[in-house]
């Protein structure tokens, strides 16, 4: 009969949530960590080796929100998050001065590469100064894919515009994707651009894109991320101390020690340098 | 017949949308009776029915089962599950016919072995046994409506409804149908109020009919009352009376009114006073149509030479329009069509009895 | 092409190995989706009867309201449900955004109407008198609306299908409520994003592909049902 089927298509859903693992409510406040950081901390794949041990040290619950440093200061300014690993310096020295964080701390670094296809048509192989690349780019109407999504990345390669002295916006060989790191690779890998991308997403994605490293090694295009804690007397419903802990636990020698071997193995360099306890200007800025 | 009420209705008013449908004065059901409720579309008679079935809250006016006030709200469940009722679509489930039957039973909450017992018993007594494991969706029209009829007698209901329940059949289906109901009424003893727009059954299956107008019921008597002795202009001419004039009586002899119609003279039966504003009707089938005069020994006391008109052929005999200095209509049968050779322009004499005039006073 | 191959190849690899990984994912996915599911169907079946069977004023906006909903972008609810659930926003005492719950919430808002709407629509195509001859039969309300729902049944399982195939192929709510936290938020649709944006095609297509047979063999289940439904 007609009534037992529809029995059946609601014990069917009744089982579905009974055999799965209950969904728990949200945990006690400060339980809860909320990471908001960047798209290329999370593609790299760092974070899904270092966030289990922390969350095993601590007892904390860890989220993950992988944004744009734009966005992930957004987060931090509106006490939505309660600890930022990012990459932007301009703008984390605005996010401090604004006093939406607390206790700024050099973390790791790796580098932003200027990338394009083998056939490099702007003739920027190899070149030494990324503001002379750009130039000869825009001279050349060579075509160029900008994230365009207020990250890190973006910051960076909007500062490294402003020194080539160059307005790219609206130009026809500019293109904004609108996309995190990885997209963004694909896309100019599919449209056979130029990208300026972090050295960690690009190892990691190396074997389906076919671009090449054209332009490395300069001072001027360290990709650092510092570590800050949103501040809890602007946002009493921040986890200041898990804060705390993530920071310290992230400086601690022991990940310190992880991120330097991080990705070494598989890509045969590592990704990322960790920097704990250094000041910038040694890294030459 | 007994006449004890099942259903009754006082100073009925019933609105819906916002405008009074319904204002029906009196309304008796009596044990084992069948009415039949006539009127054209919109007089009122589905409003009337779903008030009775308890479907249909009344603005005012009072509803009495077996002297009890109906109940209404949720306790009207209790009262609905002692009546049924059946519409001009069949409303069938989308299962088996066998599942429809049971439909009302399993609503009660009658034990399978009874339901299987009842709902068997009921299919065979509406003749479709046979399609008991049928999917209700590949009934004929009358299979169908044999279904639905049979799903509401399968309760045994101590009130029956039945609103148009044969309209959207073909006539032959209809006949089948109304037979086995006929049967069906008249074994199970149930009272039953029947609407439909063919007289002939209302007719067959009534004891008594109604006719409806206006949301009010203008005449309730026996069948043959109504269609013999209609009480209004209105039900004259709603039950076939095409003859149907007006004039003032001139003198009163013994019972024996005259009365003058454009120059022409009429006698009729009945009590009245000289210049009184009358209406009388006549049937068409009371109307005589000869060639030559009357025997002068006629009963016929109104003869009266014309013309014929139109013939208007309708099956087993003809209507005749006849001009007479006023328009009448006779039927007459196709054989005495043939035998008196008659046409259009043919001279004939019209005439009719004075008992078959049916008179009442203009309101 | 090749890669998509890879894909089938990763696929069938993930399902066959039981990857603990996809394995959790996919049946959060399917709990997720699954729970706004019946939640929708409880709301969206319900109101939706009701706002047939019965007259009000405003009616008609209402309905038209619900049928707008059906089309509701999925991101533009994720970003309502955000802003709503934020630590300071108006319902940041519940402490839920970024976790399954919040996932729920946002799936069943696109999910409630698109079933609301369809019962409705399913309720309305019933003839107008068959409430009546329900009535007449002496049933009770409840048994009148039970009786009313098992003969739209037919649509009614569609708008089931209609509510979870919306939700459980649904990314923009999901990845916004949801955060795509490994193994707390992450559901197959936003994995499926995350792993192409790190240019993971092969275990990206995977996703998609159990994806696409988790779907079908859901709504393959539902159209036996509703098939089986019919009597010879």
């Amino acid at each position: 009969m007609t009534t037992t089927r529809f029995r059946f298509l609601f014990t069917f859903f009744f089982l579905l949530l009974l055999l799965s693992p209950a969904i728990s409510p949200a945990r006690a406040a400060s339980k809860n960590l909320i990471l908001a950081t960047t798209t290329s901390t999370q593609d790299s794949g760092l974070l899904d080796l270092l966030i289990p041990l922390f969350e095993k040290e601590s007892g904390l619950m860890v989220k993950t929100i992988a944004v744009g440093s734009g966005q992930a200061m957004k987060m931090g300014e509106k006490g939505e998050a309660d600890v930022l690993l990012v990459h932007s310096p301009d703008a984390e020295k605005k996010f401090m001065t604004g006093e939406f964080g607390i206790n700024r701390r050099l973390v790791m670094h790796n580098d932003f590469i200027l990338v394009g296809p083998t056939t490099d048509p702007a003739k920027i192989r190899g070149m030494k100064q990324s503001t002379v690349a750009f130039k000869q780019i825009a001279a050349t109407g060579a075509l160029f894919l900008s994230r365009g999504d207020n990250s890190g990345t973006h910051a960076k390669e909007k500062g490294l515009w402003n020194g080539a002295g160059i307005n790219p916006e609206g130009q026809k060989w500019y293109q904004q994707t609108g996309l995190g790191m990885g997209q963004t690779l694909n896309v100019a890998a599919e449209k056979k651009g130029y990208t300026l991308a972090d050295r960690g997403t690009y190892l990691a994605m190396k074997k389906s894109l076919g671009m090449e490293i054209l332009v490395e090694g300069e001072p001027l295009l360290l990709n650092i991320y510092h570590v800050i804690e949103v501040n809890p007397l602007k946002w009493p419903k921040v986890n200041g101390a898990g804060a705390r802990a993530f920071a310290e636990f992230m400086i601690s020698k022991k990940v310190q020690d992880l991120i330097g071997k991080f990705g070494a193995e598989k890509y045969g360099a590592p990704l990322f340098f960790p920097d704990a306890g250094k000041k910038p200007e040694t890294l030459g800025l | 017949m007994n006449r004890t009420p099942v259903l009754e209705a006082r100073d009925l008013r019933v609105r819906r949308g916002g405008t009074e449908v319904l204002a029906i004065n009196s309304f008796t059901l009596h044990e084992n009776e069948t009415v039949a409720l006539i009127g054209p579309n919109g007089a009122g008679k589905s409003s009337l029915m779903l008030t009775l079935a308890g479907l249909l809250e009344p603005a005012s006016g009072q509803l009495l089962f077996r002297n009890e006030p109906l109940p209404t709200g949720s306790a009207a469940t209790g009262y609905r599950r002692r009546i049924a009722m059946v519409f001009q679509e069949p409303l069938l489930f989308d299962t088996t016919v066998f599942g429809n039957v049971a439909a009302g039973l399993k609503i009660r909450g009658i034990p399978p072995g009874e339901i299987r017992d009842r709902v068997d018993a009921t299919l065979r007594r509406f003749r479709i046994a046979h399609l008991a494991q049928r999917s209700a969706r590949k009934l004929s029209g009358g299979e169908a409506q044999r279904t639905s009829l049979a799903r509401a007698f399968a309760t045994r209901p101590e009130v029956i409804i039945l609103d148009e329940p044969f309209a959207a059949l073909d006539p032959p289906t209809r006949q089948l149908l109304t037979d086995d109901l006929e049967q069906v009424l008249r074994e199970w003893r149930t009272a039953a109020i029947l609407s439909t727009h063919d007289q002939g059954e209302a007719l067959r299956l009534a004891d008594r009919m109604m006719v409806m107008n206006n949301g009010a019921i203008v005449q309730s008597g026996p069948p043959s009352e109504v269609m013999n002795r209609p009480a209004t202009e209105f039900v004259a001419a709603f039950v076939g009376m095409e003859n149907i004039f007006s004039g003032t009586t001139t003198t009163t002899v013994g019972g024996l009114l005259s009365l003058e119609i454009a120059g022409t003279h009429l006698e009729f039966m009945g009590d009245g006073v000289p210049g009184e504003n009358v209406v009388f009707c006549i049937r068409p089938e009371h109307v005589t149509v000869s060639v030559g005069t009357p025997e002068s020994h006629t009963s016929a006391r109104n003869v009266f030479p014309g013309r014929i008109v139109r013939i208007v052929p309708l099956g087993l005999y003809q209507k005749l329009y006849l001009e007479c200095g006023f328009t009448l209509v006779a039927a007459v049968t196709n054989q005495s069509l043939q035998e008196l050779q008659l046409a259009p322009g043919s001279p004939v004499f019209a005439s009719f009895k004075a008992t078959a005039v049916h008179l009442f006073r203009s309101g | 092409m090749e890669v998509l191959f890879q894909g089938i190849r990763e696929a069938l690899r993930l399902l066959l190995t039981f990857d603990k990984e996809v394995l959790s994912i996919t049946l959060l996915s399917l709990k997720v989706s699954g729970l706004a599911t019946l939640i929708s169907v409880g709301v969206g079946m319900g109101g939706g009867t009701a706002v047939a069977l019965t007259e009000f004023p405003g009616k008609r906006l209402l309905v038209s309201v619900v049928n707008t909903g059906m089309g509701l972008p999925p991101v533009v609810v994720g970003l309502f449900v955000t802003v709503m659930l934020w630590r300071n926003g108006p319902l940041g005492q519940w402490e839920i955004l970024y976790t399954p719950t919040a996932m729920v919430i946002a799936q069943t808002v696109i999910a409630a109407p698109i079933v609301m709407g369809i019962t409705i629509a399913a309720i309305q195509n019933l003839p107008p008198n068959l409430k009546l001859q329900i009535l007449s039969l002496g049933a009770s309300r409840p048994q009148m609306l039970l009786l009313l729902v098992r003969e739209a049944r037919l649509p009614l399982l569609a708008a089931v299908m209609a509510g979870f195939g919306g939700v459980i192929s649904e990314v923009g709510a999901s990845i916004m409520v949801g955060g795509n936290i490994k193994g707390y938020t992450r559901v197959l649709t936003t994995a499926t994003v995350m792993e192409s944006g790190k240019g993971n095609f092969d275990t990206a297509i995977a996703l998609g592909i159990i994806l696409l047979t988790l779907c079908f063999g859901i709504n393959y289940l539902l159209t036996v049902v509703q098939q089986r439904e019919r009597p010879r």
